[in-house]
């Protein structure tokens, strides 16, 4: 595909017309500049664009943000709908790491009497947060008590004395989604979670302790307690093995329910069934569970987060708590109520790689965010600036309540191993005054910040398009990767 | 029989041949665990065996990697790198033998159905698999 196919509707704003392509069903809207378009032309995403515009019972139009890349199946920081209860699910249009997210915790404490223990906080934290390939939870849980996690959640967390009231409050869903059914997720699914809660996995899932650098929102930064020059800390992760294998077992059933349905897909990693039915409830419920799990997995990181930050700054200063200020899914299914030509419908949201961004007023949001709309945390590539946006309502009208959630990769893994060292990169980073604790040297380098596009860029798209509004940027001083 | 990466901008991609699609299979495992940079004890030995039904051949050959990616995490972690494969057109079985894994660079986390297609070449047969990492 070539920029010449599509329609520029604005500055920030294109669209894949239905005409492409016949097998269609809807147009593709993309949010980006002719130059993002330039730097991406030459991957694939756009054409899983137009595939995923081929789903069953899609509403409005398929919505990429700017920080798109190639995924498989559906592009990565691709949104769409289909209509409840008849249209489709896909569990590939959700992806693999169901309910990977962001949490941000923000504290008072200055960046300039906390300089001296950064070293020190980084490796606590990378104690006390296990990292790393298949790498084991902060704790075990039996089989049973697995069943609650998955059904409950952040919930689950909350009665075993690692979350708050105000934790759930400022998660989206209050971390445990209705509908969650633990009896259709697999005991290999089981085995692989079972060992690994309270853990980060590897891949480009951190913990990054940030300074919030500049404020634009003085009004929205104060009610989420974010100060300028005070530490902040990200938790990226999402549901570990279980949710990969939730995902890996419905792909393979869908298979044969596609046929059973009649439903022709270009990509077989599309495959999908139709929400009611019996194959489509119970990915649903099993979606859900892994949803939970992740919800749960980032509740007991964000307690460990808390222990380090009490055993390195508790007798050195009065306020050294970790306050939350939202978490939120970028990989997920939702039923949500969203205007579709003047009319207000239930549709289920795929969002894989985008971000739940909702507007004031929206509904869900606790009553201190009701004013100033959803939190929306845009961690940047290893080493750059991270963002926190807000929801606003242009967002509820154009892009199903939803925004970007990085900066999205320009270069291969492969490519970014044979340009970067990790030794050389870590460095580098430290050099910046960075620390940096990594369990695996060429997973750094894949994760160099050139391999990603510039986040100050994408967000300055979805601000310029309106479907988010910037609140803070946040600069990184320690990171620990798996 | 051999592979190649084939460059892919957020996750792994592979292209796989041999001259029989039991080697395809086989191959296809050694293919992973090079592009995870698996290091494994060369003792003591393990077997496992693997049973599936799929509607086709590349669901038969998902579902093999799949039982791969969940042994990285089991029993503290096993690569396996030798397999008997039998298999018709939409049933498989496998007997393969491997070890203890002491170190992976990067894991692989999912195999995926994406624009998977074996097909007949003058090399025998031929796949493209991409990898979630």
């Amino acid at each position: 595909m070539n920029i010449e196919n599509l329609i520029q509707i604005s500055e920030t704003e294109w669209e894949i017309p239905t005409y492409t392509r016949s097998d269609m069903r809807v147009p593709v809207r993309l949010f980006a500049t002719r130059e993002l378009l330039e730097q991406i032309i030459n991957d694939k995403s756009l054409d899983q664009a137009v595939n995923a515009a081929t789903l069953p019972g899609l509403v409005g139009s398929v919505i990429v943000m700017p920080d798109m890349h190639q995924g498989y199946g559906f592009p990565i920081g691709g949104v769409a709908a289909t209509e409840y209860p008849h249209g489709v699910i896909s569990p590939g249009a959700i992806g693999y790491d169901i309910n990977c997210g962001v949490r941000l915790l923000a504290s008072s404490i200055e960046f300039d009497s906390a300089r001296a223990e950064l070293d020190t906080l980084a490796t606590v934290l990378n104690k006390y947060c296990p990292s790393g390939v298949g790498k084991e939870g902060v704790i075990k849980v039996s089989l049973k008590e697995l069943d609650h996690v998955l059904r409950d959640g952040s919930r689950w967390a909350l009665k075993n004395g690692y979350a708050s009231e105000a934790d759930l409050a400022r998660t989206e869903e209050s971390g445990s989604l209705e509908g969650a059914d633990p009896d259709m997720v697999s005991e290999r699914a089981k085995a692989r979670g079972r060992e690994q809660i309270g853990s980060l996995g590897a891949g480009n899932h951190f913990i990054e302790v940030d300074v919030v650098d500049e404020i634009f929102d003085e009004e929205a930064a104060n009610v989420m307690g974010l100060y300028k020059g005070c530490l902040t800390v990200q938790i990226h992760c999402g549901s570990r093995g279980l949710g990969h294998q939730v995902c890996t077992d419905y792909v393979h059933e869908f298979q044969s329910a596609v046929r059973k349905y009649g439903i022709d897909l270009p990509d077989r990693e599309l495959v999908c069934a139709p929400m009611d039915s019996p194959e489509g409830i119970a990915y649903m419920g099993a979606m859900r569970a892994a949803a939970n799990f992740a919800f749960a997995n980032r509740q007991l990181l964000a307690y460990s987060a808390r222990r380090a930050f009490e055993d390195v700054f508790a007798n050195k200063m009065r306020n050294w708590h970790l306050h939350q200020v939202y978490d939120i899914a970028h990989n997920m299914g939702k039923i949500e109520t969203h205007e579709v030509n003047g009319k207000q419908i239930k549709v289920c949201v795929h969002r894989k790689g985008a971000t739940r961004a909702f507007g004031p007023g929206s509904p869900g949001l606790p009553p201190e965010y009701k004013k100033i709309g959803q939190p929306v945390i845009i961690p940047g590539s290893m080493g750059t600036a991270s963002w926190v946006l807000v929801g606003t309502e242009a967002s509820m009208t154009r892009s199903f309540g939803s925004s970007c959630h990085g900066a999205g990769r320009v270069m291969s893994r492969s490519k970014a191993k044979k340009e970067f060292r990790g030794d050389a990169l870590r460095q580098e980073l430290e050099a910046r005054g960075i620390k940096v604790r990594a369990g695996s040297l060429p997973g750094l380098a894949e994760e160099a910040p050139s391999a990603y596009k510039d986040v100050d860029r994408v967000v300055e798209i979805v601000s310029a398009a309106g479907i988010a509004k910037k609140v803070a940027r946040l600069k990184p001083v320690a990171v620990i990767k798996g | 029989m051999g592979f190649e990466e084939i460059p892919h901008t957020a996750d792994w991609s592979v292209r796989v041949w041999a001259q029989d699609l039991p080697s395809l299979l086989a191959e296809s495992a050694r293919a992973m665990n090079a592009l995870a940079g698996t290091v494994t004890d060369p003792d003591p030995r393990v077997e496992r065996a693997f049973e599936s039904e799929g509607p086709d051949i590349e669901s038969l050959l998902v579902a093999f990697l799949s039982e791969l990616v969940y042994y990285q995490e089991q029993d503290h972690g096993l690569a396996f790198d030798t397999f008997d494969v039998r298999m018709s057109d939409q049933q498989i079985s496998v007997t393969m033998e491997g070890s203890q894994i002491t170190s992976v660079d990067k894991a692989i986390k999912a195999v995926t159905y994406h624009n998977l297609k074996i097909e007949e070449t003058s090399r025998g047969y031929e796949v493209v698999i991409v990898f979630d990492v």
